[in-house]
């Protein structure tokens, strides 16, 4: 069933950059995409139109049943660096009315399917990178979204953490199958995480060509060393590189 | 204990010597440059004149210091809610500090009948701004992502407000009450000077002007001390209201660790 469909979107900023020219794209609900690109291709942009963070110059976003619950992970952590985990993961919840005992419960047990049960009453500052970005997921999950939309969420972390970050996601989608739509410029990474991926051309961004990625779930650690993977990775940058000789 | 401490003690030590030295061998007389010995002895024994004073200067200050920051706060949530109310208010906030406080100080006191309001107006009038620029700069320095999120999920001005600005804008808060202490006894004090006779209650200020009427140049000094010792008192105070507010999460508080 599908989720929504992006139809020939553009936006053009108030300082006359444009960041999108009618891109188009449907995603599936409970699906794994990835948007692939370089840097400034207007990436964060459609995910942030997505989130309605933004609104399209043209064009239209259609909802097959509404917007849904959604979650917002950013490059950075964007932690509150006053309060606790606890107090960051809750967030949502309190915005939302919901009462001091229930939310914390709540938010206790959306840092444990983090793995950062115990880390409760730490500050930001505590925390390594790693553990900050898994807060900020445990919060964008906190609510059940139907949907997560994750902007680069581990651009900014070592190889190993992020290693660890991506099978711990997926583990994740696998439990609760939110959809999930993860914007990265790593073919390495798209092609670890998801099942279908979207490649987008340099500024202005559209969509040139989607790529389906048919390893089977679930995809270990062990999984980013197979040969399956391997191939996988070599068709998808020999795509990315026809559709960028093309754009 | 660090050199921290023990460097600026014992230069302060030597220094206190070196003026008790000079003043003795050179027969310098008291109404001219009293010794520290003299200073210290004349605190001791003009203690029942100068410790009311002290506590009628340090009220003044206290209250003005609790006004600008009532004051400065509410003004800086204004102008975050409002960027009309801001343009059109900001401009005379600036006026109101860059106007020497000695030029007015003799209209606001020819106004207001009480004295004791007339000089909580001069002192809150230099101390407010520090506090509203600094809570202004800080309520917009908020993370724009942040701000993106409260967005997502719904939240009105008012919760973000609550939340998310005031939060954030805290230590800068916090920095501009530090600078706003030191002012607001600053503000009183040269207040009570324009003001001359406080009436039944005179200040600091007045102590040390009817000293030098008085030629009583000790007592002089030894007012001058308590000035300088409230303001380290209150500095130091703020700062420690700071470091606890602040020390679990924010960098400023957390340099010695």
């Amino acid at each position: 069933m599908r989720l929504l469909a992006v139809r020939d979107v553009s936006k053009v900023f108030a300082n006359g950059v444009k960041a999108l020219e009618d891109a188009s794209l449907e995603i599936e609900a409970g699906e794994f995409l990835s948007v692939l690109g370089p840097s400034g291709c207007g990436k964060s942009t459609l995910l942030r139109l997505i989130a309605g963070l933004e609104t399209p110059s043209a064009g239209s976003i259609e909802w097959q049943q509404g917007r849904p619950d959604l979650g917002f992970v950013f490059q950075e952590p964007t932690l509150m660096p006053w309060t606790t985990a606890l107090g960051n993961v809750a967030l949502p919840l309190k915005l939302a009315g919901m009462a001091r005992s229930e939310r914390e419960a709540r938010a206790a047990e959306a840092l444990g399917h983090v793995g950062l049960a115990g880390f409760e009453r730490s500050y930001p500052r505590e925390l390594s990178g790693g553990m900050k970005m898994r807060v900020s997921i445990a919060r964008a999950l906190v609510t059940a979204p139907k949907l997560l939309l994750m902007d680069e969420p581990f651009a900014a972390l070592d190889e190993i953490t992020r290693r660890r970050l991506n099978t711990d996601l997926l583990e994740l989608w696998q439990r609760t199958r939110f959809t999930a739509v993860f914007v990265t410029h790593s073919v390495f990474e798209s092609v670890f995480l998801s099942q279908r991926i979207a490649v987008m051309s340099p500024r202005p961004g559209r969509v040139l060509s989607e790529i389906a990625i048919p390893a089977a779930y679930p995809r270990a650690e062990s999984f980013g060393t197979s040969a399956e993977y391997a191939a996988l990775c070599r068709t998808t940058s020999a795509r990315l590189a026809e559709a960028m000789a093309a754009a | 204990m660090s050199a921290r401490f023990v460097a600026p003690i014992l230069m302060g030590l030597a220094m206190l010597g070196l003026w008790e030295a000079i003043v003795r061998s050179a027969a310098i007389p008291p109404y001219i440059l009293p010794g520290p010995i003299l200073v210290a002895k004349t605190l001791v024994t003009d203690w029942s004149t100068l410790w009311p004073a002290l506590v009628v200067t340090m009220q003044i200050t206290l209250e003005a210091l609790l006004a600008a920051v009532v004051v400065g706060v509410l003004l800086a949530v204004l102008f975050s809610l409002s960027r009309w109310v801001e343009l059109s208010l900001f401009p005379y906030a600036i006026i109101l500090q860059v106007t020497p406080i000695v030029a007015i100080a003799p209209l606001i006191i020819a106004w207001v009948d009480d004295v004791h309001v007339s000089l909580l107006i001069c002192a809150w009038l230099v101390a407010f701004f520090p506090i509203l620029s600094n809570t202004v700069l800080g309520l917009r320095s908020v993370d724009r992502n942040l701000l993106d999120l409260f967005g997502l999920y719904g939240a009105g001005r008012w919760r973000t407000l609550v939340d998310l600005r005031l939060p954030a804008a805290l230590p800068y808060f916090l920095g501009g009450l530090r600078i706003s202490g030191g002012l607001a006894l600053i503000g009183a004090v040269v207040a009570e000077f324009v003001a001359g006779s406080g009436g039944r209650e005179s200040g600091l200020a007045w102590r040390i002007l009817e000293s030098g009427y008085q030629l009583k140049i000790p007592r002089m000094f030894a007012a001058l001390v308590l000035i300088s010792l409230a303001g380290i008192a209150i500095y130091l105070l703020l700062s420690l209201l700071s470091h606890l507010l602040l020390r679990r999460w924010h960098e400023s508080a957390m340099a010695g660790e």
